[in-house]
């Protein structure tokens, strides 16, 4: 996609005519991709382009950016009303270096608000819908960026993943989206949720796409003391296949609560791999049943003190007549923060307050070291190479259907969110359709082996037809 | 069990303001969320090491050395109520 | 003030102002002098997805404070988050240390309530951020709004906890003299910025609550805060009323303190270890750091004393201040060091508190000058204080004011030997009466022709030489 779309840039085609005509199909979309556009500034880059084109791995390439990264001069809104209208002063790390290969930003997306979600209705801006059926949730909370690179609304994006906010969202619309090892890529710019779990990754049409964008956003950010130095070398090895691999698959992964058509289609899936030259064995990651609650504790706890810095006095909302400090920050957190918002951070806030740390904190990072040893333990040497499970136990569910049901909507991260606590890299696949529903298959590789989980991904893509479909609705 | 007074207790220490329609619910909702949690008191983890971060990595530093600051404009750009140079603060006590 | 019922503990928040950027960010500590909110940037202004990073410098300059103060450094040392409301703090939360601090368990001697060398403990040493600066709109408890400058927030901080070994506000001001003077030596620290040592104290009088005193914001305010909280408590227990748990605010300006916080609202800080940074193993660090310590001011005291063979006491003044100390061994190298130790603890170091200056404003060679002409007999002690001051007034181009030009333009050339002996015959000749009275055996009769020989010298004559030559010259009549 971003190859042959440089390859219509360099033989005359316009920037500028490009980008209008996405600005044009966005500003007709039913879907809410987007909280803001970034049309003057697009507009003008892409026009500096048409006039002397630069060089660039993403030379020419409109991309939209998730609302929870820093784009300086372009609001940052994380999707929230405590922060509509700021304004960054600095660019995020990823941000740099998209520019530094010559892409354009064109927008930023819409998002569960401050990515406390998985289904981007708990926006400020009013929920993205999935473009394969209007009536159904995206997935999230990098909703608006699956959504826009579904429906063509931008031909690549980037997403912030804390528990599988871009592999949800990749799975539910059917596009690629990849969480890379904890480390790899800088977090300097990415509004924080919950530190220690998240990484920024990119959303894309295809597996090469994606390794493409990995190239320009990994490497080592002196601002960021958890960045990495790493090696690259993501698109070289991209076609290798998957011969000789062995692929783990846990045992539970499958089973109750997997829509029998999910199932099905991971299990299709992983006879493809065997096909291609793959071999698989049943694997265990005991502890699998409990991540989600450590997940949570563990994102709640932190998320609150990320949060508390939102009080409107240096930006942001700001509202009637000052009281005393703590009554006037007070009203203005509970106008500013949604229901979602607030249910985490004082549920975090409780569990880190006097008397709690143990029981919730303390006791939920234990539990991430036997999670973290399940993955380590399975992904051994001897053991797999990579492992290989459903994204999402179901396809997209509909709109306002779990919403108000908060347990009911965290259960559905039950297989992305241990990833996230182990820190390993995952990508998500489309490998097929439940009633018209795209469906994701999840690669999960070992530290810092992102380019065995991009070759194993190339390799299953090209021998499927699953990335090609495009939903109807909005053509 | 959490109750309402907790709940008006963590709100003061959030510093969000919860109204008593708000409090019923999120009394409700925190704990089902609590007793979902509660099933981490089946592992036993006395002599499990907690993870604080995956990368294994200390001693990461910058060097001293000043680089130019925002301007007093830029810094002050995104904020409502500012006055001669400085953020403007709801009074203290 | 003493009484013996007092208990004094103290946390100072030291700034590591001779860094050239803060802890987290690259913005310069040199903000002393600017507008507000000019020495900010995304970091230190908390703006969303910001990360920090450590300064390695302050961390090797906490290292040498831990030393010099006798901590046991910890081998491996965290930050963590203390998550608070106030105006000043942009995140929301300090980033400071809890668990595993960088220093624990040292100790300082200080000179003591009844002048006897004391040991005062010092529980933790721990590096921490500064919050920004509020600026009331009159006092804090009466003020419509406030405002916020972030120049100072981010900088470096050490903090500094005694156990409470203090029994006075003099002790305690005696402990932060000390400390300064340590921090000084160390060259980590210059005390003369404004809000470069802050102190919150812990005071009550034994058998009674503890209130916590904070903001005091300088050395001469510890004692001034102190001593009126000692007073408040002190009459509150004689009216009946019991000291509760409290915070209380040092307004400077009424040199009150003020209630702010009861114990009822103590907050619940939530630590928890920064995200964002990862640990730091200073273990192997530390020895290249204890091999590069400078002399510390009680060891530099015992050598002066040996090498020199001055007094202790002009050992400890001189001492007191690293600055002095390198005046007095430039000076010491080349005039007689106990001349020096004695002309620069008891004359220099009281003309330069009389006037609230530094050292740096009186050169050493001027000093070698005036104890040179001194000892050889040019000028007088009198004249020598008089040219000390002339060239503290003029504080303008030192190489105008030199010792030798005062001395001509003042005249005070000691007077010849001829000049005093003119002097004394004819001030022995004018006073009759007294000679009369000296002849009649009162011997003190003569004070009064040297005072005579000291009028008409004008003070050049050498007050000793001129009492020998009138009693020689009554003798002989
Ligand atoms: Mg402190
Ligand atoms: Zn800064």
């Amino acid at each position: 996609m971003i190859r042959e779309l440089q390859e219509g840039l360099f033989a005359g085609g316009s920037a500028e005519e490009m980008i209008n005509s996405l600005f044009e199909k966005i500003r007709r979309s039913r879907l809410n991709a987007y909280n803001h556009i970034a049309e003057d500034q697009a507009l003008e880059r892409a026009r500096e382009f048409d006039r002397a084109p630069w060089e660039g791995r993403l030379a020419g390439v409109p991309i939209a950016i998730k609302s929870s990264i820093s784009t300086k001069g372009i609001e940052t809104n994380c999707s929230s009303r405590i922060l509509s209208g700021y304004i960054p002063p600095y660019d995020a790390h990823v941000i740099e270096r998209l520019k530094e290969e010559g892409a354009i930003i064109i927008g930023k997306t819409n998002m569960d608000e401050f990515a406390m979600g998985t289904s981007t209705e708990t926006s400020y801006f009013g929920p993205t819908k999935n473009p394969w059926d209007l009536d159904r949730v995206p997935g999230g909370s990098s909703g608006g960026s699956a959504a826009a690179v579904a429906a063509g609304e931008a031909p690549a994006s980037l997403g912030s993943d804390t528990g599988g906010s871009i592999r949800c969202p990749a799975s539910f619309c059917g596009i690629v989206g990849l969480k890379p090892t904890y480390g790899l890529v800088s977090r300097y710019g990415l509004v924080s949720y919950a530190n220690s779990l998240e990484q920024i990754g990119p959303l894309t049409a295809n597996v090469e796409d994606a390794a493409l964008m990995m190239e320009a956003i990994s490497g080592h950010d002196p601002r960021d003391s958890t960045s990495v130095k790493s090696e690259g070398g993501y698109l070289s090895g991209l076609y290798g296949g998957v011969e000789g691999l062995t692929f783990g698959v846990p045992e539970e992964y499958f089973g109750e609560g997997v829509d029998p058509l999910v199932e099905e289609a991971v299990w299709d899936a992983i006879s493809k791999l065997e096909e291609l030259g793959a071999s698989w064995k049943m694997v265990s990651l005991p502890h699998t049943k409990y991540a989600l609650a450590a997940y949570y504790i563990i994102a709640m706890s932190v998320a609150s003190s990320n949060l508390a810095r939102f009080d409107g006095l240096r930006y942001g909302l700001r509202l009637g007549a000052d009281q005393d400090w703590h009554t006037t920050f007070s009203e203005i957190r509970a106008a500013g923060f949604g229901p979602e918002v607030k249910r985490r951070v004082l549920l975090g806030t409780y569990a880190l307050s006097a008397g709690y740390y143990g029981r919730y904190y303390l006791k939920a990072l234990k539990v991430r070291t036997l999670i973290k040893q399940d993955f380590e333990r399975a992904l051994s040497a001897g053991g797999a190479d990579l492992l290989v499970t459903p994204t999402m136990p179901v396809p997209a569910f509909k709109i306002g259907e779990r919403i108000e049901d908060p347990l009911s909507l965290y259960m559905a991260d039950v297989f992305t969110v241990p990833i996230n606590l182990a820190g390993v890299p995952a990508i998500s696949v489309p490998c097929g359709f439940a009633d018209g529903l795209p469906i994701g298959l999840q690669i999960i590789g070992r530290h810092f082996d992102e380019a065995a989980v991009l070759r194993a991904a190339e390799a299953y893509e090209d021998a499927t037809p699953y990335h090609e479909a495009v939903p109807k609705e909005v053509i | 069990m959490i109750t309402g007074e907790d709940v008006d207790h963590i709100s003061w220490l959030a510093s969000i303001k919860v109204s008593e329609e708000e409090k019923a619910a999120f009394v409700a909702s925190f704990n089902s969320v609590l007793d979902y949690f509660h099933q981490l008191d089946e592992l036993a983890t006395d002599d499990v090491e907690p993870t604080y971060r995956v990368v294994d990595l200390t001693n990461v530093f910058r060097e001293d050395v000043a680089k130019e600051s925002l301007s007093q404009e830029e810094s002050l750009r995104n904020a409502s109520r500012t006055e001669n140079g400085y953020f403007k603060s709801p009074r203290i006590v | 003030m003493a009484g013996g019922d007092v208990i004094i503990g103290l946390e100072v928040h030291v700034q590591l102002n001779r860094l050239h950027s803060k802890l987290f960010c690259g913005c310069s500590t040199d903000y002393h002098a600017s507008d507000p909110n000019t020495h900010t940037c995304p970091v230190c202004l908390g703006l969303p997805g910001t990360l920090p990073v450590v300064n390695r410098r302050a961390v090797e300059y906490a290292i040498r404070v831990a030393l010099a103060l006798n901590c046991q450094i910890q081998g491996e040392t965290l930050f963590y988050r203390k998550n608070y409301y106030y105006p000043d703090l942009p995140k929301a939360f300090q980033i400071t240390q809890y668990d595993f601090p960088l220093g624990l368990g040292g100790s300082i001697l200080i000179k003591g309530e009844d002048g006897e060398e004391k040991k005062i403990r010092i529980t933790r040493v721990h590096m921490e951020e500064d919050p920004g600066r509020l600026v009331h709109a009159g006092t804090i408890d009466r003020a419509k709004y406030s405002m916020v400058d972030y120049n100072r927030c981010g900088m470096s901080l050490l903090e500094v906890v005694t156990e409470p070994d203090l029994r006075s506000p003099k002790e305690a001001r005696s402990f932060l003299d000390k400390l300064r003077n340590i921090l000084e030596y160390l060259d980590v620290f210059d005390g003369g910025l404004e809000g470069a040592m802050r102190i919150d104290s812990n005071i009550s009088l034994v058998g009674g609550e503890r209130a916590e005193v904070k903001n005091i914001s300088s050395h001469k305010g510890v004692e001034k805060a102190l001593a009126y909280e000692i007073t408040r408590q002190r009459s509150a227990r004689r009216r009946g009323v019991a000291q509760v748990q409290e915070t209380r605010h040092y307004d400077e300006l009424r040199a009150i303190t003020v209630s702010i916080r009861t114990k009822e609202e103590a907050h619940d800080y939530r630590y928890f270890p920064e995200p964002d940074l990862v640990p730091m193993r200073i273990a192997d660090w530390v020895p290249k750091v204890e091999a590069e310590l400078p002399e510390l001011p009680d060891a530099k005291r015992e050598r002066f004393v040996a090498e020199y063979g001055i007094a202790d006491d002009h050992a400890r003044s001189l001492t007191s201040e690293i600055r002095v100390a390198n005046f007095y061994e430039v000076v010491a190298k080349r005039a007689p060091p106990r001349l020096a130790a004695a002309w620069i603890a008891d004359v220099l170091k009281g003309e330069l508190n009389y006037r609230d200056i530094t050292i740096d404003k009186f050169s050493p060679d001027h000093m070698v000058e005036i104890l040179s002409m001194l000892e050889g007999g040019k000028i007088t002690e009198k004249g020598a204080v008089e040219v000390i001051r002339t060239i503290l007034d003029h504080s303008g181009d030192p190489s105008e004011v030199t010792p030798a030009r005062v001395v001509e333009a003042k005249g005070l050339v000691r007077a010849g030997d001829d000049a005093v002996k003119a002097a004394v015959r004819a001030a022995v000749e004018e006073s009759a009466q007294a000679v009369a009275d000296y002849r009649a055996g009162n011997e003190k009769a003569i004070n009064f022709i040297v005072g005579v020989v000291m009028k008409k010298t004008r003070g050049r004559a050498d007050p000793g030489e001129a009492n020998r030559l009138v009693k020689e010259t009554l003798d002989e009549i």
